[in-house]
């Protein structure tokens, strides 16, 4: 192999680039990192049980923004009994009354842009 | 093409042909009947009377509009291109050209009518929405599904009674008071009123029926016999905007 001592170095430069990023967040401590959202109530469940809310809350959402809006039907079963309103407004966000420290710093983590609050309100921007 | 070909082809065409009037009994009717849904006596059929003897006595009374922009949220822009209206005054000689006439009441001519969506038994709009953001629920109320408007604007140019708005520009600097009990809208999405669905649901009155103080809006189920509004209809002569185009609106007027 010719210039073999200037391939491998270039290698070896190129690799160290690619993994800054991982170093730099494993000797800062960021890897770790966990978002922590401030829930804003003391319940220990909300509508359905609270892994299935942490994983699946937007699909309930959205089958909500489908009962409510396409078959007019606000009331919501859930499965402990309880018969839940429909309303992200009213029933979400009347507990978990801090949007920005609630669903943004997950969301902001995770790097998704949910469309909900372009329309929709929640208590500080009826207050304002 | 020799004789004997074209016997035989003409023979098979003829053949082909006496098989179409059975062709039905292969295939599904393409149109949904809408008799189904017009005799569908179970579910209520919204509609609305505006008395226009009562309506616009007390000049310059805008009760009922404000109480709808109030409670939907409707953004105040002053420029006409970019205004959002859902319930709005009109003369009476635009609202009904087909009344108007050289030497007809000139108080009347004049006179504001009050105009909203009319929940059209045959809405254009719907017919034209490519997304389905549009649609005539059950109950006759055509309501918009701000999620999947795209912001197309057919719907718009179909309406022949200008009752739909666009959202130009972000409507949220334009709203002087939220109220939380309904969404604000994007830009981007047609607005249009939608007989307060979201109240009916919770057993109210439309707000603008409620915030008439003189009863110059009546609001009720047709198919009910004994509702206020169907006594009305069936007692009282009461016109509708632009009939001849079929779409059979629900808001009617009475002078």
């Amino acid at each position: 192999m010719y210039d073999r001592g200037k391939i491998i170095t270039g290698i070896i430069i190129f690799l160290i680039l690619l993994f800054i990023p991982f170093l730099y967040n494993f000797i800062t401590g960021k890897a770790t990192y966990v978002p922590e959202p401030v829930i804003g109530t003391s319940e220990k469940e909300c509508v359905e049980s609270r892994m299935f809310m942490r994983t699946d809350h937007m699909k309930l959402l959205d089958e909500w923004k489908e009962t409510a809006v396409r078959h007019g039907v606000r009331n919501y079963k859930a499965k402990n009994g309880k018969t839940y309103t429909i309303d992200i407004t009213g029933t979400c966000m009347e507990c978990h009354t801090d949007k920005e420290k609630f669903c943004d710093r997950c969301h902001n983590y995770a790097g998704v842009e949910p469309k909900c609050w372009n329309c929709h309100v929640y208590k500080k921007v009826a207050d304002k | 093409m020799k004789r004997r070909d074209f016997l035989k082809l003409a023979i098979l065409t003829l053949s082909g042909i006496s098989i179409k009037p059975f062709a039905h009994l292969f295939t599904k009717p393409v149109f949904a009947d809408i008799s189904i849904q017009r005799t569908n006596k179970g579910l209520p059929r919204w509609a609305m009377v505006v008395n226009l003897s009562i309506c616009g006595k007390k000049g310059g009374c805008t009760d009922c509009i404000d109480a709808c922009n109030r409670i939907h949220n409707i953004p105040r822009i002053t420029n006409p291109k970019h205004e959002v209206k859902w319930i709005w005054n009109i003369p009476f000689d635009r609202v009904f050209r087909e009344q108007n006439f050289d030497n007809m009441n000139e108080g009347l001519r004049e006179k504001s009518v009050l105009v909203l969506c009319n929940h059209c038994e045959n809405p254009p709009c719907v017919s034209v929405c490519p997304t389905k953001a549009t649609w005539k629920r059950e109950d006759g109320i055509v309501m918009m599904d701000y999620h999947r408007c795209i912001g197309c604007r057919y719907c718009i140019a179909a309406c022949p009674y200008g009752a739909r708005s666009f959202n130009w520009k972000d409507p949220r600097p334009y709203i002087k008071e939220i109220d939380k009990g309904f969404p604000i809208r994007t830009r981007g999405v047609v607005e249009k009123c939608n007989f307060c669905e979201e109240r009916i649901a919770k057993n109210l009155l439309p707000a603008c029926v409620e915030a008439c103080k003189e009863g110059g809006l009546i609001f009720g189920d047709v198919n009910k016999e004994d509702s206020e509004v169907r006594k009305i209809l069936s007692t009282r002569l009461s016109i509708r905007r632009k009939p001849h185009l079929g779409t059979e609106p629900k808001v009617y007027y009475i002078l």
